[in-house]
C-alpha cells in the first residue's frame, strides 16, 4: 500500500468511488486506519484505506503550518496617548482554527491583534505585545500565577498606563485573585480578558472584550485587577469585574463571568467608547508605578468541597501530608457534619489554618447561628464571611507563600483582613440574581 | 423567442435543499417546527465580524455592513430554541436520525456513502447563522438520476443545518427568528449534465419525488428550495438561488439564457461603437440643482430628506441601458441591482427611460445639457442618495458597465417570482470552509447502514402500483400523475383527507378540472392548497357533489369566497330535487305527453340537469325522473 502523508494530493479509488483530495492531519477522533481527505469543494471526508487503491498525485502539495515558539515582545506605535502592555498567556482568546487544515493555532500575533482591534492603535502611543506562555487555563498552577505577577509587575514598573492579560477563562478568576493579592500598591488597572468563542468565528466574543480594554485603561478611575468579559448574551456591553469578586458561572455562555456578592466595577460600551462606573467602592487610581510584587504562592493549601458522604479522615490525611491550609466549602451558613469536627480540631492543633466558606456561593458564612457552627468555631475554624471559596483559597495560598513563618492566629487574622475588597461587602437585595420561573 | 438550447451550449446543474422530517434538529434536541405566532420570545442583539485579511474572499457589500457593525437581532422563541442556536453552547453530536434519512435518500439516488462524516463550517456573515458559519457535511458521493434526455450525475449529497428565518431588515439592522436554524437539510447537487429547461424540471421533480417517497422529509411552503447553476457557451456559470416553485425552473433557465445572450450582444454592440471601458468616467456630477422645482414626487421627497442627485455621464451609450435583457428587465435594471446591493440606494434612473417617474422632458434635456452630452448619442445614469451611498452605488455601476465590455459577470443571483433574477452578490472564490472542531466525526458503520436499510424508499413504479391498487385511481390518471409535479399536491391531499374523500376525486380535480379551467383562462393560481382541501372535503362530506367541483373552483378563482361558492353549489336534498323535477314536468306536460315515455326521459333529463348540474347526483335524478314519468304516463 502506498503511504500517504498529510499535505499530499492523492487519488483514491475504492469500489465505485473515485475521489481526489488533500490528505489532512487526522484528529483525535479519526478512526484507526482512516484518512481525512479535503476535497476540491472544501469539504472533508473520512475514508478507510482498506481495499482502496491510492495514487499520490503530488507529494507535499499543501504545506502544513508549523508553529513557531513563543513570540517575543513587539512594540506597536499608535496615534493615541496611552502606553499599554498586552501580555498573552494563552486560552481561547488567542486561539484560532486555521481555515485550511482545521488545526488550532494557540497564539495571536501582535499584528493580528491590532488588526483585530484597531482601537489599540487609536488609543495607544505605544503598545507592547508579548507572549509569556501558551497555556490553556486549566493547565495553570500557582507557579504560573507567580510568573504572571512578576511579568505584570515589571511592565507596571516601566510606567505603562495599564496592563492587559489575555487568559483562558476556566481559571481566569483564580489568576485574577492571585494578581489582586500579589500586586501591592497598584496604581493602574490590570485587565484580564478572555473569550468563550475563538477568534476564527465571525461570532467571536473576543472582539468586544478586547475592544473594551483600551477604554478601561483610558477611562478607569480605579486601579484594581479586573476581568473584562461580556455582560449579557448580546454584543452590547462588557462588564469590568473586580478580580476578587468574579466567578465563571456558566460552562459555555458569553456572559459566564458575573460578580458575586458585589456589583461589577463598570460597564464598557465598546461601540460608543464609553465606560460607566457602576460601583462606587474601589481602589482609586494613583498612577503609582512603584508596585510591590509579592508573588509567592504556597502549594500546601487545599480547597475542599464538603458533601454528605465525605470521609472525615480526608482532613486527617491532609494534615499528615503536611498541608498548611484547608479552605472548606461548607453547606449553607458554613457547616460540615458533627462527625468531622474532631478532625478539624486536630488540624487546628497541628497549626493548619482551616477556613470555612460556603458552597451556596451567594451570601455570607455565619457560624454563630447553629450549634454545628459554634462547635466549628471552637474547633478553630475561621469563617471567611462573604469571600468566594476560590478567592479564600488563593488568598490563603498567597498568605502562606509570603508569610510562611507567621503564627496560625496571625494568618487567620490576615485572612479576614480586607486587601482588595474581597471580603466584607454589603449584601444588598439586588445582588442575588432573579432566576426564570416560567412566566 | 425560441432558443435552440443545444446550440447555445446550455449546461445546468441543480442544488436541491429539502428539510428532513426528523424529531430533533441537526445539532441539538429542539423540535424541527417553526414557532407559531404568539409564542413568547426574547431578543438577543449581536454583531458579526471577519478579519481584514479574510475580507478579500467574501461579499464586499456584506463586509461593508460588518465593518459598520450592522446589528443582528435574534428572536429566540421559547420552546423552539436552546443555547445551541444562540451560539451559547457547543453543538451536540450530529443527529443520527438525520444522517440515516439522508443516507437512505442517497441510496435511492444510487450514491455511495462516505465512510466517515466530517462536519465543516461554511462562513456565512449575513447573520442567518448565529455562529457566522453554516455547519455542513458530505454524507455521500456519486450517484445519478435517470432521465429521458440522458442520465444526470449526482456529485455530492450533504447534510446541513437550515438558516435562521429573516423577519425584517433595515439599513443598519436585520431581524431573524431562530426557530428554523438547525433544522436538518439534505442538499443534493447534480453535475452540470442538464441540457434543456424541461430536463431541469423533470430532474428536479424526480429528485424531489424520491425524497418525498422516503416519507421522511417535510412538506409545505419553504421546506424545499432549488438553486440553479446555469451557463452557456461564451457566457458564465451563474448561480441562481431560491427557486421555491418547481414549475418556475424552465422559465428561470430560459430567462437566464436570454439574459446571457443579450449581455453578449451588448458587448458586441459596445465594440462595434468603438467604445472602451476607460471612456466611462469615474467622476460623478451633483445635478441636484436641475431638480430645484421638480414635479417628480420621487425626487422631491428625497430632496426634502436632504438627499442629493448624482449623475454619471455615459458618452456613446445611448440605447444600451434601455436594451431588454430578458422579458421585463433592461440592462438598466442590471445596473440598478448593483447600485442597490453596493450603495444601499433605491436603484438608478437612466436617460433611456426618461422622461418617467415624474421627471419632465425639460429636466431630461437639461441634464444632457449640464453634463455636456448629446441626446442623440449619449446617455446618463442618476442616483439619489447621500454622498457616501451615492458614491458607492455609482462606483459599482461604473465597474459593472466596464465589465459589459467583457461579457457576463460571474454572479450569484436571486430568483424573482416572475422567473426573472436579480443580482445578489459576486460569487465566492474557493469555498470558505473549515472543520467544525466541536463535533466528532461519525463513522458510517454497520449499525448505521442497517438503519438505512430499514428505510425503504419505494421506486417510482411501486408508487404507480400504490396509486392504482390502494388509491383506486384509474391507471391512465395514475400514469399521468407520476409524471406531473402536481403529484406532490395530490399526495398531500390524500394524506390530509384520508378517509374523507376518494383519491380518484382528488386526482381528477388536479389533473382534469384544474387544467381545463386553466385552459379556459381561469386564474387557478389563486386557489391555494387549503381552499382546494376544503372544497374536496366538502365533496367527501357530501355538502357538494363531485360534479360541482369545477364550478366551485371557478367561482373561487373569480373572487367568490369559499363559503359563498360552496353554498351556491350545495347538493340539494331529495325533496328539493323532486320539486325541481315536478316543476319541469308540470311546465312541459304537453310536450312530454306528445313524445311518449321513452323519448320523454331524455327530454326531461336535459331540462332537469340544466338546473341541477353539479348539485345532485345524475343517477339519482335519472331514477327519479323515470319514476315520475312512470306515474304520469303509466
Amino acid at each position: 500500500m502506498v503511504s500517504v502523508k498529510p499535505g499530499d494530493l492523492v487519488r483514491v479509488v475504492k469500489g465505485g468511488l473515485v475521489v481526489e483530495g488533500i490528505v489532512m492531519p487526522s484528529t483525535e477522533f479519526t478512526s484507526r486506519g482512516y484518512i481525512v481527505l479535503k476535497l476540491r469543494n472544501g469539504y472533508n471526508i473520512g475514508l478507510s484505506l482498506e481495499g482502496a487503491s491510492v495514487e499520490v498525485l503530488s507529494e507535499g502539495y499543501l504545506r502544513l503550518p508549523t508553529y513557531e515558539g513563543i513570540y517575543g515582545t513587539s512594540v506597536i506605535r499608535g496615534d493615541g496617548g496611552l502606553r499599554v502592555s498586552f501580555i498573552s498567556t494563552g486560552g481561547t482568546i488567542v486561539s484560532k482554527v486555521e481555515y485550511e487544515t482545521g488545526a488550532v493555532r494557540p497564539a495571536l500575533r501582535a499584528d493580528e491583534l491590532v488588526e483585530f482591534v484597531p482601537e489599540f492603535r487609536e488609543f495607544c502611543s505605544e503598545l507592547m505585545v508579548s507572549e509569556l506562555m501558551r497555556k490553556l487555563s486549566e493547565n495553570m498552577t500557582p507557579e504560573d500565577w507567580s510568573r504572571i505577577s512578576e511579568e505584570v509587575g515589571k511592565h507596571l514598573a516601566s510606567g505603562v498606563d495599564g496592563v492587559v492579560v489575555a487568559h483562558g477563562t476556566d481559571t481566569m478568576a483564580y489568576t485574577a485573585a492571585a494578581l489582586a493579592f500579589s500586586l501591592r500598591g497598584l496604581g493602574n488597572p490590570v485587565i484580564l480578558v478572555g473569550a468563550q468563542r475563538s477568534s476564527d468565528r465571525p461570532s467571536t466574543d473576543a472582539l468586544y472584550n478586547l475592544k473594551a480594554c483600551p477604554i478601561v485603561v483610558k477611562e478607569a478611575p480605579f486601579a484594581e485587577v479586573v476581568v473584562a468579559m461580556h455582560g449579557t448574551s448580546d454584543d452590547l456591553y462588557v462588564l469590568v469585574h473586580r478580580g476578587v469578586r468574579v466567578r465563571k458561572m456558566h460552562s459555555s455562555r458569553r456572559d459566564t463571568f458575573q460578580s458575586i456578592n458585589d456589583l461589577p466595577l463598570a460597564k464598557v460600551f465598546p461601540k460608543e467608547r464609553v465606560l460607566k462606573v457602576v460601583n462606587s467602592r474601589y481602589l482609586p487610581r494613583t498612577r503609582n508605578r512603584d508596585v510591590v510584587v509579592m508573588s509567592r504562592f504556597s502549594n500546601r493549601v487545599v480547597l475542599l468541597k464538603y458533601y454528605p458522604a465525605m470521609d472525615c479522615n480526608l482532613i486527617d490525611y491532609l494534615v499528615d501530608r503536611g498541608y498548611r491550609g484547608v479552605v472548606i466549602e461548607g453547606t449553607g451558613l458554613g457547616h460540615v457534619r458533627d462527625e468531622c469536627i474532631p478532625s478539624i480540631e486536630r488540624a487546628s492543633e497541628a497549626g493548619v489554618v482551616v477556613a470555612m466558606s460556603t458552597q451556596t456561593i451567594f451570601g455570607r458564612v455565619d457560624l454563630d447561628v447553629y450549634t454545628t457552627g459554634r462547635k466549628l468555631l471552637k474547633a478553630g475554624v475561621v469563617p471567611v464571611d462573604d469571600m468566594l471559596p476560590e478567592v479564600a483559597f488563593v488568598k490563603l495560598s498567597w498568605l502562606l507563600g509570603n508569610f510562611p513563618h507567621e503564627e496560625p492566629e496571625q494568618l487567620k487574622s490576615l485572612l479576614l483582613t480586607n486587601f482588595a475588597y474581597e471580603i466584607g461587602g454589603t449584601q444588598s437585595y439586588e445582588l442575588f440574581p432573579r432566576w426564570f420561573h416560567g412566566d | 423567442m425560441e432558443i435552440d438550447y443545444r446550440s447555445v451550449g446550455l449546461r445546468v446543474g441543480l442544488e436541491i435543499h429539502q428539510q428532513l422530517d426528523t424529531s430533533t434538529k441537526l445539532f441539538c434536541s429542539c423540535p424541527t417546527k417553526l414557532a407559531p405566532e404568539g409564542v413568547r420570545y426574547f431578543e438577543v442583539s449581536r454583531i458579526l465580524w471577519l478579519g481584514k485579511s479574510e475580507l478579500g474572499e467574501i461579499d464586499p457589500a456584506a463586509a461593508y455592513e460588518i465593518g459598520r457593525g450592522r446589528r443582528i437581532i435574534y428572536r429566540v422563541p421559547e420552546g423552539y430554541t436552546c443555547l445551541v442556536e444562540l451560539d451559547e453552547e457547543p453543538p451536540h453530536d450530529l443527529n443520527r436520525e438525520a444522517l440515516v434519512v439522508a443516507l437512505s435518500i442517497a441510496k435511492a439516488l444510487n450514491a455511495i456513502p462516505v465512510e466517515e462524516v466530517y462536519v465543516m463550517r461554511k462562513v456565512v456573515v449575513d447573520g442567518s447563522n448565529t455562529s457566522g458559519f453554516q455547519r455542513t457535511a458530505i454524507v455521500a458521493l456519486g450517484g445519478y438520476v435517470e432521465d429521458e434526455e440522458g442520465v444526470v450525475g449526482i456529485q455530492t449529497i450533504a447534510l446541513e443545518e437550515d438558516a435562521a428565518r429573516k423577519i425584517e431588515e433595515g439599513p443598519d439592522y436585520v431581524v431573524y427568528n431562530l426557530d428554523r436554524l438547525g433544522i436538518p437539510l439534505i442538499e443534493i447537487s447534480t453535475a452540470p449534465d442538464i441540457r434543456t429547461p424541461e430536463q431541469a424540471l423533470r430532474v428536479a421533480y424526480r429528485i424531489g419525488l424520491i425524497m418525498r417517497l422516503s416519507g421522511r422529509v417535510k412538506r409545505g411552503i419553504g421546506t424545499i428550495r432549488q438553486d440553479l447553476n446555469i451557463s452557456i457557451a461564451g457566457g458564465e456559470r451563474i448561480e441562481i438561488k431560491g427557486v421555491d416553485k418547481l414549475e418556475l425552473i424552465p422559465k428561470v433557465i430560459k430567462y437566464e439564457v436570454l439574459r446571457q445572450l443579450s449581455l453578449l450582444k451588448i458587448r458586441d454592440e459596445l465594440t462595434r461603437r468603438g467604445l472602451r471601458p476607460e471612456d466611462i468616467p469615474e467622476d460623478f456630477v451633483d445635478v441636484t440643482e436641475v431638480f430645484a422645482n421638480t414635479s417628480s414626487r420621487l425626487v422631491r421627497t428625497s430632496l426634502e430628506r436632504g438627499l442629493r442627485v448624482y449623475a454619471l455621464p455615459l458618452p456613446g451609450f445611448k440605447g444600451i441601458l434601455g436594451t431588454e435583457v430578458c422579458p421585463g428587465r433592461r440592462f438598466g435594471s442590471e445596473l440598478a441591482d448593483y447600485a442597490k446591493a453596493w450603495g444601499g440606494v433605491g436603484g438608478i434612473i437612466h436617460s433611456d427611460e426618461l422622461p418617467a417617474y415624474g421627471i419632465s422632458e425639460r429636466e431630461t434635456l437639461k441634464l444632457f445639457e449640464v453634463l455636456g452630452l448629446s441626446r442623440e448619442r449619449d446617455a446618463y445614469a442618476l442616483v439619489v442618495g447621500d454622498p457616501e451611498r451615492a458614491r458607492r452605488a455609482l462606483r459599482a455601476v461604473v465597474d459593472r458597465l466596464r465589465y459589459a465590455f467583457v461579457g457576463v459577470p460571474k454572479e450569484t443571483r436571486g430568483a424573482n417570482p416572475d422567473g426573472t433574477t436579480r443580482y445578489l452578490r459576486p460569487q465566492p472564490g474557493a469555498a470558505r470552509m473549515y472543520p467544525e472542531t466541536d463535533i466528532r466525526p461519525v463513522r458510517v458503520d454497520e449499525g448505521i447502514l442497517k438503519e438505512v436499510e430499514r428505510i425503504r424508499v419505494p421506486k417510482v413504479e411501486e408508487l404507480l402500483k400504490t396509486l392504482v391498487e390502494e388509491h383506486k385511481v384509474s391507471r391512465e390518471l395514475a400514469q399521468q400523475l407520476i409524471r406531473d409535479p402536481v403529484l406532490h399536491t395530490y399526495l398531500d391531499l390524500v394524506e390530509d383527507l384520508r378517509g374523507v374523500v376518494e383519491p380518484q376525486v382528488i386526482a381528477t380535480t388536479l389533473l382534469v378540472h384544474l387544467k381545463s379551467l386553466r385552459r379556459e383562462g381561469v386564474e387557478v393560481d389563486r386557489i391555494d392548497y387549503s381552499t382546494l382541501a376544503k372544497v374536496l372535503e366538502a365533496v367527501g362530506r357530501r355538502v357538494i357533489a363531485k360534479e360541482a367541483v369545477p364550478e366551485v373552483l371557478r367561482a373561487v378563482a373569480e373572487g367568490l369566497s369559499l363559503e359563498e361558492a360552496v353554498g351556491r353549489f350545495r347538493t340539494l336534498s331529495l325533496e328539493e330535487v323532486e320539486r325541481v323535477i315536478d316543476e319541469v314536468i308540470k311546465a312541459s306536460a304537453e310536450a312530454i305527453k306528445a313524445r311518449g315515455r321513452d323519448r320523454a326521459i331524455g327530454f326531461v333529463m336535459g331540462k332537469v340537469m340544466a338546473v341541477l348540474r353539479g348539485r345532485a347526483d345524475g343517477a339519482l335524478v335519472n331514477a327519479l325522473v323515470r319514476k315520475k314519468l312512470e306515474e304520469l304516463l303509466g
